[in-house]
């Protein structure tokens, strides 16, 4: 059992507060940090005069400056590993992948040395790098630039991975993030940017490994038919299908992850405890994707309870496509969700 | 004018100690502050001798069976020696790779650690720090295994230095093989364009594994690499201490002064294998090896030394049974290292071992099947 927090509350935001774009709480969190502590700067592809190949550091370099925003030359392997330096001696960096797609080619730094510097100096030296990006098909974009890389990353002990589904994790788990002591991936979409919703002003912090319970009941009158889980963008598909199944009387408890590394399993197994049946949606390809991870885990701790084999909604098992609708239909989406439930409860 | 020379540079070579011991005294007056003092000179020789000792011990203990491999240092002492002397111990940082031993040692690294790295113990990169350790710590990096990843950190720790406003030049060591890595142009493209104090040093000795340097590379020399990056780029003989330290020096200086970036090519040879794995008789010409031997830093220097009355064989003899007996020392203690426990390979994966390791670390259930220790005899 992980989770510490209870997943039914730690999503809960008060009434009434103001609601800003996912793109401007990641600034959010990164401007209030960088004023809090000056060991942190930002570098990356189009951060500091262009404000952000996407727009997520608009400003940073008229508050912060060029020596703490920083655009790097096309060179992610020399970045990523210019960040592991200036950890190991005592800066806090930032670093922007303008996609994870483009992360391939650190992969070296980021894999090979990030998640080990800690371990193979024998805790001498501690790599708090957070590298940062769009990650998932970004609307035809093409395979080459729509890599969903959490499956893969996910594998590599040392990591920590976060991947926001709304505004406001967008905001608390990034601040969680910089302020980690181990190097962190943060998994942002593209596709998500300019969504608004709800995010506190001040100080906001999510801790990692506690799920958020979207929908359902954890100890209503009744417990809820089918655990969806999923993380990052896909949530959404999952909170519009348990919507769309509530109308026909089907009550579904959407898990939100939040971070898949490390994985609340143990909010999971409560769910499942209650309903029997788990649907994992999952923006990866299936083969060795995080859905089998959670499925893995769930047949290892709670085999006993479950009334139907688990399922699970990837993508499709092939590149990206470029063409809209493939790429629609590549994706998970409502309709997909929907009928995996409807299997696992046979109706 | 519509044909002309945009751009055409030079590559200086310097030589301060040749093959027989002769000094260049009009490179290096006496007095200069780039040339050694005599009484360094002697010092560095006595530390050449003890750590050729440690190496050539190391490389039986790995042909005994007692250590998992190793890569010599052997014929490359002065370019590590003549480095590790230019930069200054506890205020500057090595950024090594693997054949700089020389230089770590000399700023106050503990030999054992490389021996018990090279034992296979990962309590052998476990190198205290100065930040944390104070005077017990030393300013290096763990060596580092993959082929140039450590000049990005280097630039990168450089860089930290220079957003501090610290006082420090880092230096990074890697050979030729190195530079046909990307990693070794990213990091000279953002050292540049970041002018950061860091200082680069390429242990030219001819071959990456058993390929020859003229089949890694068409440029004619490693140093004008550099000069695309805007680097101030020379190339030394390798072998030669003063030269090394001559060399070292002005781009620490350099580097200090925010005067830029220094790629330094020094021209040297290794004397062994590449490392315990592989059998360089299987590659390199006998008279090729035999051409370098006569070139060996260890010969001319003590011809040098010699040469001003500074050196002779009981001065030898005294210096190498204290070699003898501070590598016995070394090496009681490597061989008598007590096994990590289990445990300890979940130690350092996190700075603070979350929920899910700490489970893991206490169950070894970390599939469905698990381990229990006592089931699997796993020992204490």
């Amino acid at each position: 059992m992980i989770a510490t927090t209870d997943p039914t509350t730690s999503h809960l935001i008060a009434p009434g507060t103001r609601e800003i774009q996912f793109r401007e709480a990641l600034r959010e969190a990164m401007s209030q940090e960088m004023r809090r502590d000056p060991r942190i700067f930002l570098m990356g592809e189009e951060v500091a005069q262009y404000n952000g190949a996407y727009k997520i550091s608009q400003g940073m370099l008229d508050e912060f400056g060029p020596k703490r925003i920083i655009d790097a030359p096309i060179s992610e392997n020399g970045f990523a590993g210019l960040a592991v330096g200036a950890a190991m001696y005592g800066l806090r960096p930032i670093i922007e992948f303008m996609s994870w797609s483009f992360s391939l080619v650190a992969a070296d730094q980021i894999l090979n040395n990030v998640p080990k510097m800690l371990y193979m100096s024998g805790g001498q030296w501690g790599c708090p790098v957070v590298f940062r990006g769009n990650n998932g098909a970004g609307g035809q974009l093409g395979s080459t630039h729509s890599w969903t890389v959490e499956a893969m990353y996910a594998n590599v002990p040392g990591l920590k991975i976060a991947i926001p589904s709304c505004a406001a994790d967008a905001k608390g788990l990034l601040t969680t993030a910089i302020r980690d002591s181990d190097p962190v991936f943060n998994l942002e979409s593209e596709r998500m940017l300019s969504d608004k919703g709800p995010v506190p002003e001040g100080d906001y912090a999510i801790p990692f490994g506690v799920a958020a319970l979207r929908r359902g009941t954890w100890s209503g009158e009744r417990n809820s038919d089918c655990t969806l889980v999923s993380f990052g963008r896909p949530v959404n598909f999952c909170i519009e299908a348990a919507d769309e199944l509530a109308k026909d009387g089907i009550v579904c408890d959407v898990l939100d992850m939040r971070t898949v590394r490390p994985l609340d399993i143990g909010s999971i197994i409560d769910s499942v405890k209650r309903t029997n049946r788990i649907v994992v949606v999952d923006q990866c390809w299936p083969f060795a994707s995080i859905a089998t991870e959670v499925i893995t885990q769930v047949c290892e701790k709670g085999f006993d309870y479950l009334d139907h084999q688990p399922l699970r909604v990837n993508t499709e098992d092939v590149p990206t496509p470029y063409a809209k609708n493939l790429e629609a239909e590549y994706l998970p989406h409502k309709g997909k969700i929907m009928a995996a439930v409807r299997k696992s409860l046979g109706r | 004018m519509p044909k002309r020379i945009v751009y055409s540079t030079q590559i200086e070579y310097i030589q301060c100690l040749d093959e027989q011991g002769k000094l260049d005294e009009k490179l290096v007056p006496q007095g200069d502050p780039s040339r050694l003092s005599d009484e360094q000179a002697v010092f560095l020789y006595g530390k050449m001798i003890e750590y050729r000792h440690l190496d050539e011990v190391a490389f039986k203990l790995q042909r005994s069976g007692r250590m998992y491999t190793y890569p010599q240092n052997k014929g490359q002492e002065a370019a590590a020696l003549g480095a590790g002397a230019a930069l200054r111990v506890g205020v500057d940082y090595l950024v090594p790779c693997y054949r700089e031993n020389a230089a770590l040692f000399l700023h106050g690294l503990d030999p054992k650690y490389i021996l018990l790295h090279w034992a296979g113990d990962e309590r052998g990169n476990a190198i205290p720090q100065r930040d944390k350790h104070g005077e017990q710590g030393v300013n290096c990096t763990p060596i580092a295994i993959p082929i140039g990843t450590q000049m990005l950190h280097a630039t990168g720790m450089a860089w930290a230095y220079k957003l501090r406003k610290e006082d420090k030049v880092v230096a990074t060591f890697f050979g030729d093989g190195a530079t046909s890595e990307g990693d070794f142009h990213e990091a000279m493209n953002f050292a540049t364009v970041f002018n950061v104090p860091c200082v680069f040093i390429c242990q030219n000795n001819h071959w990456a594994i058993s390929v020859p340097r003229d089949q890694q590379m068409n440029s004619e020399t490693v140093a004008q690499k550099g000069i695309a990056y805007g680097a101030h780029c020379v190339q030394v003989d390798g072998n030669d201490l003063f030269g090394m330290y001559k060399v070292v020096l002005e781009a620490r200086e350099r580097a200090r002064n925010g005067g830029g970036v220094t790629l330094i090519e020094a021209i040297t040879y290794r004397l062994a294998d590449h490392t315990t794995a592989d059998d360089a008789r299987r590659y390199r010409s006998e008279a090729e090896v035999e051409s370098w031997r006569g070139k060996d830093p260890v010969i001319r220097l003590r011809k040098y030394l010699e040469g001003q009355g500074l050196w002779n064989d009981a001065k030898q003899k005294e210096t190498l049974d204290k070699a003898e007996a501070w590598t016995k020392k070394i090496v009681d203690e490597v061989l008598n290292y007590p096994a990590p426990h289990r445990n300890e390979m979940f130690d350092h994966l996190f700075a603070d071992i979350p929920e899910e390791q700490r489970r893991q670390r206490d169950t070894w259930a970390t599939h469905s099947l698990g381990q229990f220790p006592a089931q699997i005899q796993l020992g204490k």
